[in-house]
């Protein structure tokens, strides 16, 4: 099967100071020579801590931001070779829901309007089609239809999300790239969001990418996961792997980090020591080897490149020597009876989806 | 243990526009024991700040009605005159804020910050209590301190304002820490840290920690009790073991549910239905019947009663103990 999404060694420097000449004299490079590629109805997560590139990345996919190296392929086509109109094309196939549901949408217009502009933009349907088209798409997220009357101040958080959710379906991409979609919002109702996000994948056979810091949400959500460190991927491979064997050190740490909401677990902890280096200056070699645990000389002069083994890819020069962390002894699973008490809160929304969602705030 | 912090009965009213009420702590009462950490958790709008924000007496007098008891050490906080309280903060009580950008003064030094408690509440000299502030910031590991001192805090990462915020919090030893959200700004990575730091500090005195927190995986780790706050109330009780094993209220459920896990496998994670009652006129019974699942006619009518399953587990509902919904 070829990928819906290739991305090959893009790499975006930004200067951020000059000499007074304009000679730039300090660069960052926010993102520095990354690859992946996303299949049709795929989920890829991004992960990695603040500052590593991962949301950059997301605009360089979409060409919000001009990428300085690379190439971007989208269905077989040359993303950074389209003009202007080719562009508003593409990016009807690739939409973007962003982390602050509060931020992304304009006070200013229902959420009818802000639903209707972007067929206005990509569609030439006329204005009463986009009124079913909009009424579809509220439906879809288990939003009311009165909901199109109504102003972004006069829902929650998660109701917000699920009209940012919409407005990206609403020309029918096939790429949705989702930067934080639930880090907003309260543990019940990301819930519902993540739901509802998989149910989209499921129905309309969307691709996503996903970027987290949450690598417990990821866990639930990715079919692939690429570890970004500093600009770089220093690991992909599929979830299950990665998150059973991690090879990179930088992964086992950042998954060994998560506080796991059990108390009787035990696992192999790794903490990291330090701050994360500036990217300003990331270290020479390899540049994870400040923090690592396991670094010798080799690490802190040369670049390790990324293996490929069956899929799962690491850029590390010792993944094999190393001994594979027992990341998480699986907890205890739940007793049969809180299994059963939990599945009370699931049961209602699989049932009668209509009614499962919030209500609208009339306040 | 003797328990060092008891609240009962607390009650906070924030009075709005047009005699709006909107009571956002309803009767809630807790206990802390020296040397024990009590985990508060719940959603936003729960009430579990605001609580807290009452016992340092941080809530703003004129639009906040604060009634019930807060007794400190044998003290009731809500009786003590200003000058009195202001002596305790920063103290023998000491709250860490969840943005550490936001909550250190970006005008003075963080040396300075820490200076200004030991000159403050020990009548230390500007020199030694210099001293004693570096001395504070190794502590906290904070590296190189002698030079750290003299940064301001756009100096230093969001870990290192961290620490910095609870070397001030730390200074004069404080019986009672209140930490609220903590570490949730914080990568995950730099959250390890800062918990690992709070566990060696509280095995290293017998203090008594407060966590407030949204994140049932912090509360496992370091939590002793948890304390689950629902619309202005505590619905459940529990050692931490005893919470995540067999929660015996509606509300832990759906959110132990709602997680997405590391450590277990879920196709669909549960969902609490609609959203938090509006406070200002909060139902008439549970205050969690219209999203439980389990709810009745019963739980509609009137406030649910506090069944007490042990000597440290309680849970507020009319259907306690829930195995019998399930049997």
């Amino acid at each position: 099967m070829s990928a819906l999404l290739e991305v090959e060694n893009l790499v975006r420097h930004f200067v951020v100071r000059r000499s007074p000449l304009g000679k730039p004299t300090a660069t960052v490079k926010a993102v520095d020579g990354v690859s992946f590629t996303v299949a049709a109805g795929e989920t890829l997560a991004l992960v990695g801590e603040s500052g590593c590139g991962k949301t950059t990345v997301s605009r360089l996919v979409l060409r919000l931001i001009e990428p300085s190296r690379g190439s971007v392929r989208f269905d077989g086509q040359d993303v950074l070779a389209l003009d202007a109109e080719a562009l508003r094309r593409f990016r009807r196939q690739a939409q973007l829901v962003f982390q602050d549901p509060y931020g992304s949408l304009n006070p200013r217009m229902t959420v009818g309007e802000i639903l209707a502009e972007p067929l206005a933009l990509h569609t030439r349907l006329s204005s009463a089609k986009r009124a079913l088209r909009v009424a579809e798409l509220l439906d879809t997220v288990g939003l009311p239809a009165a909901a199109a009357r109504r102003y972004p101040h006069e829902f929650s958080g998660g109701q917000r999300q699920r009209v940012a959710i919409a407005r990206a379906l609403a020309v029918e991409p096939k790429l949705v790239i989702c930067d934080e979609p639930v880090s907003a919002l309260d543990v019940s109702i990301r819930s519902q969001i993540l739901n509802l996000l998989r149910e989209l994948q499921r129905d309309l056979g969307l691709a996503y990418i996903f970027i987290s810091h949450d690598l417990a949400v990821v866990k639930h959500i990715a079919d692939r996961v690429a570890v970004m460190n500093l600009g770089q991927i220093v690991e992909t491979a599929p979830a299950e792997q990665l998150f059973a064997q991690p090879r990179h050190p930088y992964s086992h740490a950042l998954i060994s980090a998560i506080p796991l909401p059990n108390p009787a677990a035990r696992r192999d902890r790794m903490v990291l020591q330090g701050d994360l280096p500036s990217a300003l200056a990331p270290p020479p070699g390899c540049r994870f080897h400040t923090r690592c645990p396991h670094v010798i000389e080799r690490c802190r002069t040369q670049v390790p490149a990324l293996i490929d083994d069956a899929g799962h890819v690491t850029a590390c020069h010792r993944w094999r020597e190393l001994p594979p962390p027992a990341v998480t002894t699986a907890g205890s699973a739940p007793s049969p009876a809180l299994e059963r008490l939990m599945a009370a809160f699931t049961k209602v929304s699989d049932v009668e989806p209509a009614s499962g969602v919030d209500k609208v705030v009339t306040s | 243990m003797p328990t060092l912090l008891e609240i009962s009965d607390l009650r906070v009213n924030f009075l709005g526009d047009a005699g709006r009420v909107t009571r956002a702590v309803d009767g809630v009462s807790l206990g802390v024991a020296r040397g024990r950490t009590l985990g508060v958790v719940g959603e936003s709008g729960s009430g579990k700040s605001v609580t807290f924000l009452a016992v340092m007496g941080l809530l703003p007098k004129r639009t906040a009605n604060v009634t019930g008891h807060i007794r400190f050490d044998g003290r009731d906080l809500l009786a003590l005159p200003d000058h009195a309280l202001r002596d305790l903060r920063g103290d023998r009580l000491a709250m860490i804020f969840q943005e550490p950008m936001t909550s250190l003064n970006p005008s003075l030094t963080i040396g300075e910050q820490i200076i200004e408690v030991f000159v403050r509440h020990r009548g230390l000299s500007r020199e030694k209590a210099r001293r004693a502030a570096i001395e504070m910031l190794r502590r906290v590991r904070i590296p190189s301190p002698e030079q750290r001192v003299d940064d301001y805090p756009h100096r230093l990462s969001g870990g290192m304002r961290q620490r910095a915020m609870i070397a001030i919090a730390l200074a004069c030893s404080p019986q009672l820490i209140i930490a609220d959200e903590p570490t949730t700004a914080l990568d995950v990575t730099i959250q390890a840290q800062i918990l690992d730091l709070l566990r060696d500090l509280k095995a290293a005195s017998d203090a008594a920690i407060v966590l407030i927190t949204h994140d049932l995986g912090v509360i496992a780790e370091v939590a002793d009790d948890v304390a689950v706050m629902y619309a202005g109330e505590v619905v459940e009780q529990a050692p931490v073991a005893a919470l995540f094993v067999a929660p015996e209220h509606p509300y832990t459920v759906g959110l132990l549910g709602s997680l997405p896990r590391l450590d277990q496998k879920a196709d669909q994670l549960a969902v609490i239905d609609g959203m938090v009652p509006d406070m200002s006129a909060p139902p008439p019974g549970c205050r969690f019947a219209p999203r439980c699942p389990f709810a009745d006619d019963r739980c509609r009518a009137a406030p649910p009663p506090v069944v007490q399953i042990s000597a440290t587990h309680w849970s507020r509902c009319f259907k306690t103990p829930l195995a019998r919904l399930v049997a």
